[in-house]
């Protein structure tokens, strides 16, 4: 039997095109990991050194905002690792937020129309990374004194 | 060859009668944190200063401990039980399961509690020095 090689085959996960809503599924997944590991893991070290008294908060400063004019070079290379961090961590807030709420929309049983669906996760993407740019502006202009 | 009786083989199969609940938390806990984490972000840009005896005194008043200490538990239930769907969808290993499984609930109920000591302590004993 003489098989076509160009026949059409089962749809399988390489003939897929990546499309938004299928980016926005594992994106979902991915940042609601990061916030619930690392974001919230910042924010207990946060509460704590408040909690803790001003050396203890001191401590989380030069580890996590800034090591100072005398910092050393493992708070210097902290400092990094938490900008980082907090990119990593307000996107994924924004993301996760932005299509949290297209997910209940969703599951109420509205949206499902090709397009509008299509337009939303899209709408998701562009909102998560405006809002990550304007909170990153105003702590550069306000914290860091970047800007 | 199976000598039950046709309802003694029906009993004890099928649903669990709890196909809704896990779904239906993870969306409550998710409208709860919409709630909680726009206040937390509110309360952040409004903060005017972030040295530790203002931030220790802001924390320690009624109205910012509780919802704090909400926020967090919320945030520990919708993250237990979202990792726990990630689990079940990528840890196909019984064993590793079981103790990934394991691990999540040992993380999720030691950071709730201890950020709810946390913030109860600051709340109930006052900003330290």
């Amino acid at each position: 039997m003489a098989k076509n090689p160009n026949r059409p085959l089962s749809p399988h996960l390489q003939v897929y095109r990546w499309s938004p809503q299928m980016a926005i599924s594992i994106f979902h997944r991915a940042t609601g990991f990061v916030l619930a590991t690392a974001g919230m893991m910042t924010l207990l070290w946060w509460l704590s050194a408040i909690g803790g008294g001003a050396e203890s908060y001191a401590t989380f400063q030069q580890y996590v905002v800034s090591a100072g004019a005398d910092g050393t070079a493992l708070q210097i290379a902290s400092n990094w690792f938490f900008r980082l961090v907090a990119l990593a961590v307000t996107f994924s807030f924004f993301q996760h937020l932005a299509s949290g709420l297209r997910h209940l929309v969703l599951d109420i049983g509205a949206g499902y129309e090709l397009n509008t669906n299509r337009l939303w996760a899209s709408v998701a993407f562009v909102a998560a990374i405006f809002a990550t740019a304007l909170v990153a502006l105003i702590v550069a202009s306000r914290f860091l004194g970047v800007l | 060859m199976d000598s039950r009786t046709n309802i003694g083989r029906v009993r004890g199969l099928g649903s669990a009668k709890h196909g809704g609940e896990h779904w239906l938390k993870q969306r409550l806990t998710a409208i709860g944190n919409v709630l909680l984490t726009a206040w937390f972000v509110a309360s952040l840009l409004m903060i005017p200063s972030f040295d530790q005896a203002a931030l220790a005194q802001w924390l320690a008043q009624p109205l910012v401990a509780v919802p704090m200490i909400l926020m967090i538990a919320n945030i520990y239930a919708h993250a237990r039980l979202g990792l726990q769907v990630l689990i079940e969808d990528y840890v196909h290993d019984d064993g590793l399961k079981f103790a990934a499984m394991t691990l999540l609930n040992f993380y999720v109920i030691a950071s709730a509690v201890f950020g709810i000591f946390v913030v109860a302590k600051l709340a109930f004993t006052g900003a330290p020095a």
